[in-house]
């Protein structure tokens, strides 16, 4: 029966409908994996009462034609969760417990979903490694004292390990790409605003997006079908038709044409990101796309720009935490300016304090045309780059990730050697453009590295069909080995 | 641009964020090779660019001015940290 775990979400829901199993016993099977699996660290909160009470009734009046019949799941700690604890891995949240559900997972309960648990993650979702959580590191099950990625690093970790069949997180600058390319598992960005971010605890509110994170191509057009749709209370909603990105889902890419931009041979990258993809392209080629060179001649100012918006917009997100409304309160400080200023002190961790303080001062009196304004046209010509090139091409394959997993501790007095393994990433994220990452390969250590396909706005079911015809013929297996239970 | 530990004061004054002077060097010299990555922008000449603001084509809807909500005193009071029956408590403002 631990087998079961090893399926992908698509081959577990065949299961459920076929009645091989039923929800109840399939929710029981991750509580007790979960259970035993404690020093992965990536769960925050379990929700099990709550899971079986769900998966049994869902037993007993259930609905088959949900896209996800009796499903246990967990979610990134980020989603707000009604009546379960949402700390967003930061000690300013540890005891917040929201009375409202966001949009995004309110979505996927609707298609039959239950609550597994919350997963950790960077603090507000700030950082590349997972190490900025209060709650300390997760593991990465490909090898001992490994870094899943970040900031949806519990996600992967998770999923990698069989302790969820899929999960969900964002992704601001690469936090669900990122973590997918270190884990082996299969990450999508949508288009900004195609999955509503009300209820998620905001990060920097221009750049995130919601996404799916799944073992498979195929399970990822369920979820993300699941995930999407227009919501009112999301300003920045796109109000469009549901698509059936499962139904719609096709091997077929020939005469495609796939944009190969030069500027992503990056210095000092590793000769086997460059083999890989090289592979990438031959199987795309030999599947009958037409490779094309392009150039973006912005993407190396695409980090230096990310870090000038995303800490502007969390700055102002992030003062709203003021220990009056809810969240932690310091009892230190004579008065109330002193209250604010212990309570965010002892409450943020140095990686939010860090972000806060440069946006505070980007967007101060006298600095704000040198830095955020200057950002914002350099974000102007980075979303031109893409736009003139999709013109030319119907999408556009880069490796995801500079490196593979790091060891914990490797990077973290380093800020910029962190920032760097997103560079791949951030560039989709300030163009707003859905991209997903595939695993491709293993490098010679062995850990998975993924390649990332970049779509035009709303092309998500193309991105789609063509990861799933390259899995089909990449031969990719990710065989983690349970050496934590 | 490099940061130094009245900057960090200033920035932390106005961020409302209290910083331990022990930690203010080395927070100094984070924040000094953070802007000196950032400032490779000024490569760039961006004299005729429009700033981006918004990565969406289509403007911000407005909705009908029409209350939908409301009457959650006691779920929004639920999560404070200090609270008297239908306020928020915090430190003595006025004498």
């Amino acid at each position: 029966m631990s087998e079961l775990t090893k399926k992908n979400l698509s081959e577990i829901i065949d299961l459920i409908k076929n009645k091989d199993i039923k929800s109840e016993e399939l929710t029981q099977l991750y509580i007790n994996k979960i259970t035993k699996s404690k020093k992965l660290n990536a769960y925050i909160t379990t929700c099990f009462d709550h899971a079986t009470q769900e998966s049994k009734k869902f037993d007993k009046n259930p609905n088959f034609n949900s896209l996800l019949p009796g499903i246990p799941l967990a979610v990134k700690d980020l989603f707000c969760t009604d009546g379960f604890k949402t700390t967003a891995g930061s000690k300013m949240l540890e005891n917040f417990i929201p009375n409202y559900e966001s949009t995004v997972t309110e979505n996927i309960w609707k298609e039959g979903a239950i609550l597994l648990g919350k997963l950790n993650c960077d603090e507000y979702a700030m950082g590349s490694s997972n190490e900025t959580s209060y709650f300390g590191n997760v593991i990465n099950p490909i090898a001992e004292n490994t870094v899943p990625g970040g900031s949806s690093g519990g996600s992967a970790s998770a999923l990698a390990a069989e302790l969820t069949p899929a999960t969900i997180g964002t992704d601001t600058g690469g936090s669900i790409r990122q973590p997918a390319s270190f884990t082996g598992t299969v990450g999508l960005k949508p288009t900004y605003g195609l999955c509503s971010r009300w209820g998620i605890v905001a990060f920097a509110s221009s750049l995130d997006q919601a996404g799916p994170m799944t073992k498979s191509v195929k399970d990822c057009s369920i979820m993300l079908e699941a995930m999407a749709g227009f919501d009112k209370k999301d300003s920045t909603s796109i109000e469009k038709k549901k698509e059936n990105y499962s139904k719609n889902l096709k091997t077929n890419i020939k005469g495609l044409k796939i944009g190969i931009p030069k500027e992503y041979r990056v210095e000092n990258m590793p000769k086997e990101i460059d083999e890989l993809w090289n592979k990438g392209k031959n199987i795309l080629k030999d599947l009958g796309a037409n490779l094309i060179d392009i150039s973006l001649p912005h993407t190396k100012y695409a980090l230096p720009t990310y870090y000038i918006v995303a800490p502007a917009e969390a700055s102002s997100n992030l003062a709203r935490y003021d220990g009056v409304k809810y969240g932690f309160r310091s009892s230190k400080g004579k008065d109330l300016i002193e209250m604010y200023e212990n309570t965010r002190s002892e409450g943020f961790g140095d990686e939010v304090k860090r972000r806060i303080l440069i946006g505070t001062y980007v967007l101060s009196s006298g600095y704000y045309d040198a830095y955020y304004l200057k950002a914002q046209k350099v974000r102007q010509l980075i979303k031109k780059d893409f736009d003139q090139n999709f013109g030319k091409v119907d999408a556009i394959l880069t490796p995801s990730t500079p490196s593979s997993a790091f060891k914990i501790g490797e990077k973290a007095n380093d800020p910029i050697s962190m920032y760097l393994n997103d560079i791949f990433t951030v560039p989709v994220n300030l163009a707003g453009l859905p991209a997903i990452s595939v695993p491709a390969g293993l490098d010679k250590k062995g850990y998975p590295l993924g390649l990332q396909l970049i779509g035009k706005t709303l092309d998500e079911q193309r991105i789609l069909n063509i990861a799933f015809a390259f899995e089909k013929n990449c031969d990719f297996k990710n065989e983690v080995e349970n050496w934590w239970s | 641009m490099s940061i130094d530990k009245d900057k960090i004061k200033h920035i932390s004054k106005l961020a409302r964020i209290s910083v331990d002077s022990k930690k203010s060097d080395s927070l100094a010299k984070d924040l000094t090779s953070i802007f000196k990555f950032i400032e490779q922008l000024n490569e760039i000449n961006t004299d005729n660019v429009e700033p981006l603001s918004s990565i969406l084509n289509t403007p911000l809807r407005s909705r009908e001015d029409k209350i939908d909500d409301g009457k959650i005193r006691e779920k929004i009071l639920k999560n404070s940290p200090q609270k008297n029956e239908e306020f928020f408590v915090v430190p003595k403002v006025i004498e």
